[in-house]
């Protein structure tokens, strides 16, 4: 059967078609072709890569910054905290100062008053005195100024001392 | 309106004969008019079979008559055309002590079969396939070069995605890591066979990858490549299959021999088979036409026709990633580095 055997000039021109058909698509066809193909590939698989890190170092710096804020953040109410609790110590420590200053001044005006008052009641008390003896004296002299007076106070006083 | 759609149907099927059967029709014409009865067969292997002369229609220019090239030890090499061996009445004679009998070629005196190495059909047909390979493939790889770093374009973005997936559905998978090797041979494989099945759908063209030599030649390049590139553990595995008895391996290592040989023969009949089938299917469906002699059998055998050659359309595809699969297959396990328990 002509059909089943193979003729072996189409054999012989096959192998040398195939081989050159071979060799010329390998060097100026499938060299460029495949090369091309795989140089696209890896500037793709570069360009992602690169994107890839581009986003990393983006989310990196975000957050950085973020932390950054927050420590400022975190800074900015320690220093207003600070302040605050400072203020509210002066605030308090001045109130104590002034309270001290003025109790002392109260004092000091009382213990003064009291002494004037002390030094004013000596004198009352010494000018009573003086004017108690003029009044008396006044009293005496008028009354044992005439003899009868006399006598009376005489005998009251004998009186008295009769009682005794 | 249904003698109108008769009549239209009829014209088209006629238009489609004239296109797509051209050369059976004529052929089967010949074939009438030199002999009584229309032989189906015979029209269907001559034109599956290689031929010494390109006949496409019939008439004084409807017949490329290719170079004969012979050699001989009586006669040395000799180069003539193929249209000496016919007259004018179209029938075969001898010329210059050469005979041709059955698309062989014969001294004349002593009956010798001389070496033949024509440009037949088929090597005609190979070289417009390598031709056409060329310039396909070298503009491509050109428009690669222009279009450097620059989004494909253009036929190179058709041919693209093809060359892809040889690279990453075929090749790789089955071959592993060192496949960059053997790519351009399966690349070359994989677009010879391929263009040549299409080719071959052509009306007029010759059945080139549906030839049992052609087949052949390309499974034994693949047998080569493969063993040559066999590794140690490759011919350890033929010879001296590891973690298996004593007694089983005399018994495998025949099994084995042979199996290195079935593989290139079966690569060789596949496609063979796969490509001349089809061929011979749709010749047949057209003369069922020239059999019955009937238009409307010409109508359903018309409608049937464009069935099986999109069917074929497909054939030629899976017939060229089929060969490009195995050969790659083939050579994967003979490079596979095994692990061994």
């Amino acid at each position: 059967m002509d059909l089943l055997t193979p003729g072996t000039g189409l054999i012989l021109w096959q192998a040398i078609v195939f081989i050159l058909l071979f060799i010329l698509l390998s060097k100026l066809a499938w060299k460029p072709i495949l090369n091309s193909l795989k140089e696209r590939e890896t500037s793709i698989q570069n360009a992602l890569d690169t994107a890839d890190k581009a986003r990393a170092e983006m989310s990196q710096l975000k957050a950085d910054n973020e932390k950054l804020l927050k420590e400022a953040r975190e800074e900015r109410d320690k220093i207003l905290k600070e302040a605050r609790e400072a203020s509210n110590r002066m605030k308090e420590e001045a109130r104590l100062e002034a309270k001290k200053s003025a109790d002392k001044i109260i004092d000091d005006a009382r213990q003064a008053i009291q002494l004037e008052k002390q030094a004013a009641l000596k004198d009352v008390k010494i000018q009573v005195a003086l004017f108690s003896l003029q009044i008396a004296e006044k009293l005496m002299k008028k009354n044992l100024a005439d003899d009868k007076a006399q006598k009376e106070l005489v005998e009251s006083y004998l009186k008295d001392l009769k009682i005794n | 309106m249904s003698v109108f759609l008769l009549k239209l149907t009829r014209f088209l099927a006629l238009i489609f004969f004239a296109v797509l059967g051209s050369f059976t029709i004529s052929s089967a014409a010949e074939t009438a008019d030199s002999t009584k009865a229309f032989n189906a067969s015979e029209v269907i292997l001559h034109h599956v079979m290689d031929d010494h002369v390109w006949h496409f229609w019939d008439g004084h220019y409807g017949t490329l008559y290719l170079p004969i090239i012979v050699y001989s030890q009586e006669k040395g090499l000799e180069i003539f055309s193929s249209r000496n061996f016919y007259d004018e009445h179209h029938s075969l004679v001898e010329y210059n002590g050469y005979k041709l009998e059955h698309n062989h070629i014969y001294l004349a005196d002593s009956g010798k079969a001389v070496l033949d190495i024509s440009i037949t059909k088929n090597v005609a047909m190979l070289f417009i396939n390598a031709a056409l390979l060329l310039l396909v493939f070298l503009t491509v790889a050109g428009r690669y070069q222009k279009n450097s770093g620059k989004a494909p374009s253009g036929i190179q973005s058709f041919f693209e995605p093809i060359i892809v997936f040889v690279r990453d559905e075929i090749v790789k998978p089955n071959i592993g890591h060192h496949y960059e090797k053997y790519l351009p041979y399966l690349l070359t494989l994989f677009f010879f066979i391929l263009f040549g099945n299409l080719l071959g759908l052509l009306p007029g063209a010759g059945n080139m990858t549906g030839n049992i030599a052609v087949t052949l030649t390309l499974a034994v390049f693949t047998f080569i490549i493969t063993n040559v590139s066999g590794n140690k553990s490759y011919w350890g595995h033929i010879f001296w299959t590891p973690g298996v008895p004593l007694p089983l391996r005399i018994v495998i290592l025949p099994v084995e021999i042979i199996g290195l040989f079935t593989k290139p023969f079966s690569l060789t009949i596949r496609l063979f088979v796969a490509i001349t089938a089809g061929h011979i299917v749709i010749l047949s469906l057209i003369c069922l036409t020239f059999i019955f002699g009937s238009i409307y059998v010409g109508l359903a055998s018309t409608l049937m026709v464009l069935f099986i050659n999109l069917i074929e359309l497909l054939v030629a595809g899976i017939q060229a990633y089929v060969f490009t699969l195995f050969t790659s297959l083939y050579i994967g396990m003979a490079t596979a580095e095994h692990e061994h328990h």
